[in-house]
C-alpha cells in the first residue's frame, strides 16, 4: 500500500527536526522512494544504526506500507 | 530447542559471508539482491545465499534477527554489514574490500 509523499516527509521531520530531508518518488507512484536524510542525530552512529533510525521514524511503514525506499543518511557537522 | 533465530545464528557465524536474498545468486528474483550479488562477485568473495523467497519463516527471522525491515541483508562473520544501500555505498568507498580483506574473506 502507497505511502503519499508528505506524510513520509512528515515523519521524517517529526524525527529529525534538523534535518535536510530530501525525498524523490522514484517511479511516480508513491511507493519507490528515493531520500536522503542528513541530520546531526547520526552522530557517533554506524550506517546500520543510521538507517535503523530513519526505519524507524518510519513506524514500522517500511516493508509493509513502503515498498521501497532508497536510503542515503549523512552526518550534518556540528557548527 | 530449535528456532528461526538460532538457525539463522547458526549460518550467519558458520559461513564467513551470508546474503539473504530474494532468489539465488545465479538467478535473483529482485533488482536490489541482484546488486549485492554482482558486488560480492566483482569482490571475488565466495558467499551462502539463502533464499527468502522459500522459506517464509527465515523471510520474517531475518527482519527480526537484524532488527531490519528489508530483504537483501549481508552479513559478514556473523556481524549485519547492511541492505543494498549501504552495501553499494561502502563498495564504491573502497570500504567493503577493505573489510573482507581485513575479515580474511579475500
Amino acid at each position: 500500500m502507497p505511502m503519499p509523499r508528505l506524510e513520509v516527509e512528515s515523519m521524517l521531520r517529526d524525527a529529525f527536526p534538523d534535518a535536510d530531508i530530501h525525498l524523490e518518488d522514484l517511479a511516480g507512484d508513491n511507493d519507490h522512494y528515493k531520500v536522503t536524510v542528513v541530520s546531526s542525530a547520526f552522530l557517533g552512529k554506524t550506517r546500520v544504526q543510521q538507517h535503523q533510525m530513519v526505519y524507524q521514524a518510519l513506524l514500522g511503514k517500511m516493508g509493509s506500507d513502503l515498498h521501497a525506499l532508497a536510503l542515503k543518511t549523512e552526518i550534518r557537522p556540528q557548527n | 530447542m530449535h528456532s528461526i533465530h538460532d538457525q539463522i545464528h547458526a549460518d550467519v557465524t558458520t559461513h564467513s559471508v551470508v546474503l539473504y536474498m530474494k532468489g539465488t545468486s545465479q538467478v535473483p528474483q529482485c533488482g536490489f539482491s541482484a546488486v549485492i550479488v554482482q558486488i560480492l562477485n566483482t569482490l571475488n568473495a565466495p558467499f551462502k545465499d539463502v533464499n527468502v523467497l522459500a522459506d517464509a519463516d527465515i523471510r520474517q527471522g531475518i527482519k527480526d534477527y537484524s532488527n531490519w525491515p528489508t530483504i537483501p541483508q549481508l552479513y559478514v562473520k556473523g556481524e549485519f554489514i547492511g541492505g543494498c544501500d549501504i552495501v553499494r555505498e561502502m563498495y564504491q568507498a573502497g570500504e567493503l574490500k577493505k573489510l573482507l580483506v581485513e575479515k580474511g574473506v579475500v
